[in-house]
């Protein structure tokens, strides 16, 4: 990746992390965990890879995320706000009465979203939903379908993942969040799921393995899986839930994070670094 | 306007020959027009579609919450989704697919849940629905039928290609008693008065609005003067019409092939109850039990709706 692009994508990273801290102690609790964990997977999609216009969201050969762990949807608000699809100061409104940025996404409401998720599982048959239709169209377009580790316990997934290697659905690229963490602890001790790569391989997926924060990997991982034309893909994220932030990252229980005074401070200090590398790397 | 087959006791076609063909044609019309199956194309026969349009057809194999979920996704391409499997796999199954990929996220899904009720013979008990009604009846802004026989149930597959969201409607896949002539004309929501009558009024739904009707006769013969109402829509349900003909009545009664809980009786109960209609009121159905095996007649018997369970539910009531 060119240095300028690099820069550019971690200077994202930087912002969105700010903009979940802030909307969510805004509102005073939230999905912090899997919203931090995929905050580098959003910049090289919205910064790089996605085929998709803030100004017409709904171009017709746009690429579309589904975003099946819906609970992230801080992240993808973030993101979206930060890439000019609607204005910064609705991140404020989270899951206030009558938002247009509920706790997980809608379709109908926010300008970006492409598909309602939140019943988790349900976003991995949409997606597959929607690359069905993209190529029936004869669209060159994308699908990329986020889905956490701990929803991987859903029988749906894998209904779903096996749809998506039938038809050879290389237009849907699967993303599995593995931040290795679900609500009630780590997903080894939760139900094991054994190796991811293993299983998809089994499934009948080309599955490649990137570093949840490393930008210029996840983004030649997507190249890589981009070329493949005989089968579905996969990309395993290795990935930390509250990625980004030390003291989030080592939080016990930071599912969803409700912010006392100490969470508070941390989450000022962690803002004032992040402003901090902004305002030296962003001259 | 409808009219009646002369004969009614001749059955029409096989009502799974009737999807097929009424979506092949839907098809032929518009390419947008795609069907799902979820392993079930050679019990409803829609695998025929493959002939004529092979890229229209989707095997989704045994998953049926995939199936759902990738209707929905395509939809969202401007596909029109029709997806078939037995009635209690089309609801309760994947309910929450429906409700939230389907309904929820304003996409579009038409379903066609086979071999409802007592229709379901030799598959029996798990098979069984007598309580999909009560479901997608529950869930909001879903549109639910109860087919009639094939002429009714080719315009309610017809009517639902036209319409954004989620879209039910339920029939056996053997053939059924012809009730309606070619030429009846349907409007979605809209009751069909299929006899008139001063004294007893029966709200009916689904193929047994052919007993129900026989039931009426046999009342008639003896004096009582008995209406039947086709309630096809059960939601949204024609309240106008309840209330115009149930006004006056002695004795309403509903008479379906589905649980009394929350299904066409239940719905009728509500109007006549909130809108202070005076009248005897009486609800033939299926009690709270599970289905069972045997034949279709077997189970009509044993669940007491043939014409001879509501002729007399009608004398008690009045």
């Amino acid at each position: 990746m060119e240095a300028n692009k690099l820069k550019e994508l971690k200077l994202l990273c930087a912002n969105v992390r700010i903009d979940i801290l802030e909307m969510l102690m805004k509102f005073g609790q939230g999905h912090l965990g899997g919203s931090m964990s995929c905050v580098e997977l959003f910049a090289v999609l919205y910064g790089k890879q996605l085929n998709v216009d803030p100004k017409n969201p709904k171009k017709e050969d746009r690429d579309q995320v589904v975003l099946s762990k819906g609970h992230a949807g801080p992240v993808w608000y973030s993101t979206l706000a930060e890439k000019g699809f609607f204005p910064k100061d609705w991140l404020f409104t989270l899951n206030q009465g009558g938002t247009l940025l509920p706790s997980h996404p809608d379709r109908t409401k926010t300008p970006g979203v492409d598909m309602t998720t939140g019943s988790l599982g349900q976003g991995t048959s949409t997606a597959a939903g929607i690359a069905t239709a993209m190529k029936k169209r004869g669209l060159n377009s994308y699908t990329y379908l986020i889905v956490g580790d701990g929803e991987l316990n859903e029988g749906q997934c894998w209904e779903a993942f096996q749809y998506i290697a039938n038809y050879k659905l290389n237009n849907c690229i699967v993303i599995i969040d593995d931040n290795k963490r679900q609500l009630d602890g780590y997903t080894k001790d939760v139900i094991n799921p054994f190796s991811y790569q293993e299983k998809m391989k089994a499934f009948g997926f080309y599955t490649l393995t990137a570093k949840g924060d490393d930008l210029e990997a996840i983004d030649d991982t997507i190249n890589k899986l981009k070329e493949v034309k005989d089968s579905a893909v996969c990309m395993v994220l290795d990935s930390v839930k509250g990625q980004g932030v030390k003291f989030f990252e080592e939080l016990l229980s930071n599912h969803s994070v409700k912010f006392n005074e100490e969470y508070t401070n941390e989450a000022n200090k962690a803002i004032a670094q992040l402003k901090e590398y902004i305002a030296k790397e962003g001259e | 306007m409808i009219k009646l087959v002369e004969d009614r006791t001749v059955n029409g076609k096989e009502l799974r020959k009737v999807f097929v063909d009424t979506v092949n044609d839907l098809m032929d019309e518009n390419k947008d027009v795609v069907i799902l199956e979820a392993d079930l194309g050679g019990a409803s026969g829609s695998t025929a579609t493959l002939k004529k349009h092979p890229d229209n057809f989707i095997q989704c194999g045994i998953s049926e919450a995939n199936m759902v979920g990738v209707a929905c996704g395509m939809s969202t391409l401007g596909y029109v989704p029709y997806i078939h499997t037995f009635a209690p796999f089309a609801t309760r199954r994947v309910y929450d697919q429906v409700y939230l990929s389907g309904a929820y996220a304003k996409n579009t899904i038409n379903i066609y849940g086979s071999d409802p009720g007592f229709t379901v013979g030799a598959n029996g008990g798990t098979h069984t629905s007598f309580e999909d009604i009560a479901l997608m009846r529950a869930m909001p802004e879903a549109i639910v039928c109860d087919a009639a026989d094939e002429t009714q149930f080719e315009f309610i597959l017809k009517e639902f290609s036209k319409l954004q969201g989620v879209h039910y409607v339920r029939a056996g896949r053997k053939a059924c008693r012809q009730l309606y002539d070619k030429s009846s004309q349907f409007e979605l929501g809209k009751g069909v008065v299929v006899k008139e009558g001063k004294d007893v009024l029966i709200v009916s739904c689904g193929q047994i609005v052919s007993d129900a009707l026989d039931a009426a006769e046999m009342l008639e013969a003896e004096g009582i003067s008995v209406e039947v109402i086709d309630m096809f829509t059960i939601k949204p349900l024609d309240k106008d019409l309840l209330v115009k003909e149930a006004t006056g009545k002695k004795a309403v009664l509903t008479f379906e092939n589905h649980s009394i809980i929350n299904g066409l009786g239940s719905a009728v109960s509500e109007v006549i109850a909130e809108e202070n209609i005076n009248t005897h009121f009486k609800r033939v159905g299926v009690t709270d039990r599970f289905g069972q095996v045997g034949s279709p007649s077997f189970l009509q018997k044993e669940f007491g709706l043939t014409t001879q369970d509501l002729y007399k539910a009608v004398k008690e009531t009045l």
